[in-house]
């Protein structure tokens, strides 16, 4: 067993932050981590980080644009402290030699992004998270913070009292990839989940394949609850081929979209007459997506980005990265000729709910980035906001489990039976029905035989993961992960995609549950302890199921079009009823639906919705 | 004035061909556009020919498992993989594994040559699988683990060396002079100074590239030494933090093992100029009087 005060799981932009800040408040603290940190897919970021630096612009600017973007479905105490906290976060991290881009009186630069009032979106050319990344890790380093690399962390040790809100967290269970031993980590303080994206439950995504949502997954069993996952962020420019990114910082610098007639089509069909190109991702993934259906796509599959006219010069010193993408992945030269893209699943908006100090209602158990939901994006994310978050809620959940008072959060977590209203939409496909073998599925709990010390509640975490591990490897046949995988991924991009109907969306839950009962007959083929990515992969396919149906449940019971959830039969904006997030228990495996309403009341001001005009 | 030219006297140092003279080299951008040209030019050929699509690749690949019994000797499987237009390494690889065999162990994730972490020897070549077209590889594509790193299965190997060397070189930002309350200046012209050696991705090709870290375990190494070069040309630094930096590079098993042999920018993934940096690094410590050994 390894012991620390903070046990971080995950090594990207949050877990380093969240590692940093544990350990700048005293805290002795370790990050455990299915990759190496340089690894991450934070280091796929390209865009860059919003922060008011600038005169002429201020927090409470950034705060209006993101509650704007957000489709009023962000919570104000959180989106008003993303605002606050980001510049200062940021200066740290050119105080750390992250290597910006530059002015001409050697300031870091700004550029435009969407839906941004003022160009507040500091860069490192187009390869920001990779500096991000890089840069962090170094301090991680300088600190001599403990790194266990390559321990994938299959479950948490929570007690298991029956009120989900009653519960601690008291560490993890780490699977040692290179050796295959099962080990506990007890975290004398605090556990900060820092696990990243979700997006291999779609078949179509800019995410790297680590991207499983093990921490929402492991969370949610244990008892949190999953806000609005069904608001899943598609960029409107990936490549058709691979899913990689094409940054929002190419429509920034004024790259243009062009339908097969090479019609500017943002502007000549209204899609977004004000901002063109540079309308929310959303808008211009529908206006893509659009055109492809209605036969403007090229190849009946894509549209065309074109950054020609940007000339060379500005080209190689802002976006050469993007040169190297379409080269590498396309054979395109971005110089000569437009680039081909279409929406790709991109980012969820949804996942943990915590609060401001990345706090969940289990004592104990942090969560922060792209895992989590303080909710800042609410129903879309503007480009640029993914990295302040990181920064800015990855310090206060590491300082806030390292024992940092940072004083009481406005955001309240967890369910409470007397204050919240439950969900009057009925599943048409029972999701979770099926029942799950225990040695499959995670020991969940249930309240029954209750364990509340530290240590043994650890132990018998760790004994339940050996076993559910030598069952899977003991079984001689049945389904492979990747059959299981791939079905999944392919529903969720046919039928949750950027247009969603109820059908589909039926569809897809049906999928899912098939998943399910498939997963019970799951086996590992690979009989190595050395390097088994055959059964660490066969984890995450259950993690994915586990999203996945999340996902799908959330936008069958949103009937409204809010930010990135569009629905057919639902085409407005709901205020009325909608002003709030869709919460999902576990609830013994059977998911219940509930909601909480959004805050909309800041420090200073009310936000009040106002329409979305494009 | 080349590198060359600036060099102290090193008995080892070998010739090196006229035509890699560092003088001589194009701009890492008028080669890579020049590599862009060659390999569309070679996509369309091989397209026009009609013998792309449909056809299988025939993929060799390095099998060892230190606990498997018929894994424990190495050897080479064979795999045939239905080519598609676009298809890489990685692709091929991810294929075989998830329809023909679960237990084939390989490293990656971002799957756009950013996370460093799918560095293979594939025909005789440090390459990142992700962004290596199968189009452009003569069959039948061998695919190996990165030579001279301790292999722990299949394709996966040990990587703990390479980052000890990372970290030997104290790879963080030193500075104490900070201005309160905003950022540091940073000329553009130091940006543009230090930017090819911040692409670093950690992949490894270079350390298994070149010969003098196979032959001298302790030698730093290129991208260890390109990571000291990314702070020590950094003018964010002060002065005596870069004179610490090139003590620690031109150490005995520092910047003067490095015999130019530019195998390490050649293979590098990201164009870094590793060599170059390398060749730098060893002006600097010159012209800082510092000791030689």
């Amino acid at each position: 067993m390894y012991e620390h005060d903070v046990i971080v799981v995950g090594g990207g932009g949050a877990g380093l932050r969240a590692a940093i800040g544990a350990h700048e408040a005293g805290a002795d603290t370790a990050i455990v981590t299915k990759l190496h940190p340089v690894r991450s897919h934070t280091g796929a970021a390209e865009g860059g980080i919003n922060a008011a630096l600038r005169e002429g612009d201020d927090w409470e600017l950034h705060a209006y644009d993101t509650m704007k973007g957000s489709d009023y479905l962000g919570d104000a105490p959180a989106i008003e402290t993303l605002a606050q906290d980001a510049p200062e976060d940021v200066i740290t991290l050119e105080h750390w030699g992250m290597p910006f881009s530059r002015e001409d009186d050697g300031r870091v630069s700004q550029r435009p992004f969407g839906g941004l009032s003022f160009p507040r979106t500091t860069y490192a050319g187009a390869e920001t998270g990779h500096h991000l990344l890089h840069t962090m890790y170094e301090q991680a380093v300088k600190r001599g913070i403990q790194v266990y690399d390559e321990w994938f962390v299959m479950n948490l040790a929570v007690t298991d009292e029956p009120d989900p809100n009653d519960r601690s967290c008291h560490g993890v269970v780490g699977y040692d990839v290179q050796t295959g031993k099962i080990e506990g980590f007890k975290a004398r303080d605090g556990v900060v989940l820092a696990t990243g994206p979700l997006g291999q439950a779609f078949d179509h995504t800019t995410n790297a394949v680590s991207c499983t949502g093990d921490g929402q997954a492991m969370a949610y069993r244990a008892g949190v609850p999953l806000e609005d996952m069904e608001f899943i962020q598609f960029h409107p420019t990936s490549l058709p081929s691979t899913g990689v990114l094409i940054s929002e910082g190419v429509r920034g610098e004024g790259g243009i979209l062009y339908n097969n007639e090479g019609e500017r089509f943002m502007f000549e069909y209204g899609y977004a007459n004000n901002d063109g190109e540079l309308a929310s991702r959303d808008v211009v993934s529908r206006a893509e997506l659009t055109e492809v259906n209605e036969g403007r796509g090229v190849n009946d599959e894509y549209v065309h980005l074109d950054m020609r006219h940007l000339g060379e010069e500005r080209i190689m010193d802002r976006l050469e990265n993007i040169l190297h993408l379409a080269e590498d992945f396309e054979g395109v030269d971005g110089l000569v000729e437009p680039m081909p893209v279409k929406p790709g699943q991109h980012y969820a908006m949804g996942g943990i709910e915590t609060d401001e100090n990345g706090q969940t209602n289990i004592d104990g158990l942090y969560a922060a980035g792209e895992c989590a939901c303080v909710s800042v994006h609410g129903g879309n994310r503007l480009g640029g906001n993914a990295l302040p978050e990181l920064i800015v809620f990855g310090k206060r959940a590491g300082r806030h489990a390292a024992g940092e008072d940072l004083g009481e959060a406005r955001i309240e977590t967890g369910y409470s039976p007397d204050v919240e209203e439950e969900t009057d939409v009925d599943f048409p496909v029972e999701p979770g029905e099926a029942g799950i073998e225990p040695a499959v599925g995670e020991p969940v709990a249930d309240g029954a035989g209750q364990v509340t010390d530290a240590d043994a509640v650890l132990e018998r975490a760790v004994e339940a993961e050996r076993e559910r591990v030598d069952y899977l490897m003991d079984k001689d046949d049945g389904v492979q992960h990747a059959e299981i995988r791939s079905k999944l991924q392919k529903a969720m991009t046919r039928d949750v995609n950027v247009f969603r109907t109820e059908e589909g969306i039926k569809r897809a839950l049906k999928v899912i549950r098939e998943c399910r009962e498939e997963y019970q007959d799951v086996y590992v083929d690979d009989p190595s302890r050395t390097f088994n990515t055959d059964l660490q992969m066969t984890v995450e396919t259950r993690n994915l199921i586990d999203v996945a149906e999340t996902i799908a449940l959330g936008a069958l019971v949103r009937e409204e079009f809010r930010g990135a959830h569009w629905r057919k039969e639902h085409q407005e904006r709901k205020d009325d009823e909608w002003l709030k997030h869709t919460m999902i228990s576990w609830n013994g495996g059977k998911p219940s639906v509930w909601y909480r309403p959004v805050i909309l009341e800041g420090e200073g001001e009310t936000y009040e919705p106002k329409v979305r005009s494009y | 004035m080349s590198a060359q030219q600036q060099e102290p006297e090193e008995p080892e140092t070998q010739e090196v061909p006229e035509d890699q003279e560092m003088s001589g080299l194009a701009s890492p951008q008028q080669e890579r556009l020049q590599r862009k040209q060659e390999s569309k030019a070679q996509r369309e050929r091989a397209a026009d020919e009609g013998d792309l699509d449909g056809d299988a690749v025939h993929l060799k690949v390095f099998r060892y498992d230190p606990e498997v019994a018929d894994k424990q000797e190495p050897r080479f499987d064979d795999f045939h993989v239905p080519f598609e237009r676009g298809m890489t390494v990685l692709d091929a690889l991810i294929y075989a594994r998830d329809e023909f065999d679960s237990s084939l162990t390989f490293r990656h994730s971002c799957r756009q040559a950013i996370c460093g972490s799918d560095a293979f020897f594939v025909n005789g070549r440090q390459r990142l699988g992700c962004k290596t077209q199968i189009s452009e590889l003569d069959q039948p594509v061998r695919v190996e683990p990165l030579p001279h790193q301790e292999v722990v299965k299949d394709l996966v190997v040990d990587m703990d060396h390479f980052y000890d060397q990372m970290h030997a070189v104290e790879p963080y930002f030193q500075s104490e002079d900070l201005p309160e309350g905003e950022e540091q200046r940073q000329s553009r012209e130091n940006r543009e100074k230090v930017k090819m050696s911040t692409r670093c991705i950690w992949c490894g090709a270079c350390m298994s590239s070149c010969n003098i870290a196979a032959g001298d375990n302790q030698y730093l190494g290129p991208a260890a030494i390109n990571k000291a070069y990314r702070f020590a040309m950094d003018e964010r630094e002060e002065e005596e933090i870069k004179e610490h930096r090139l003590r620690i590079v031109e150490q005995e098993h520092g910047v003067w093992r490095c015999q130019t042999q530019f195998s390490c920018t050649e293979v590098c993934p990201k164009d870094i100029p590793l060599t170059e940096h390398i060749q730098e690094l060893k002006r600097e410590a010159v012209k800082k009087n510092l000791k030689f050994w």
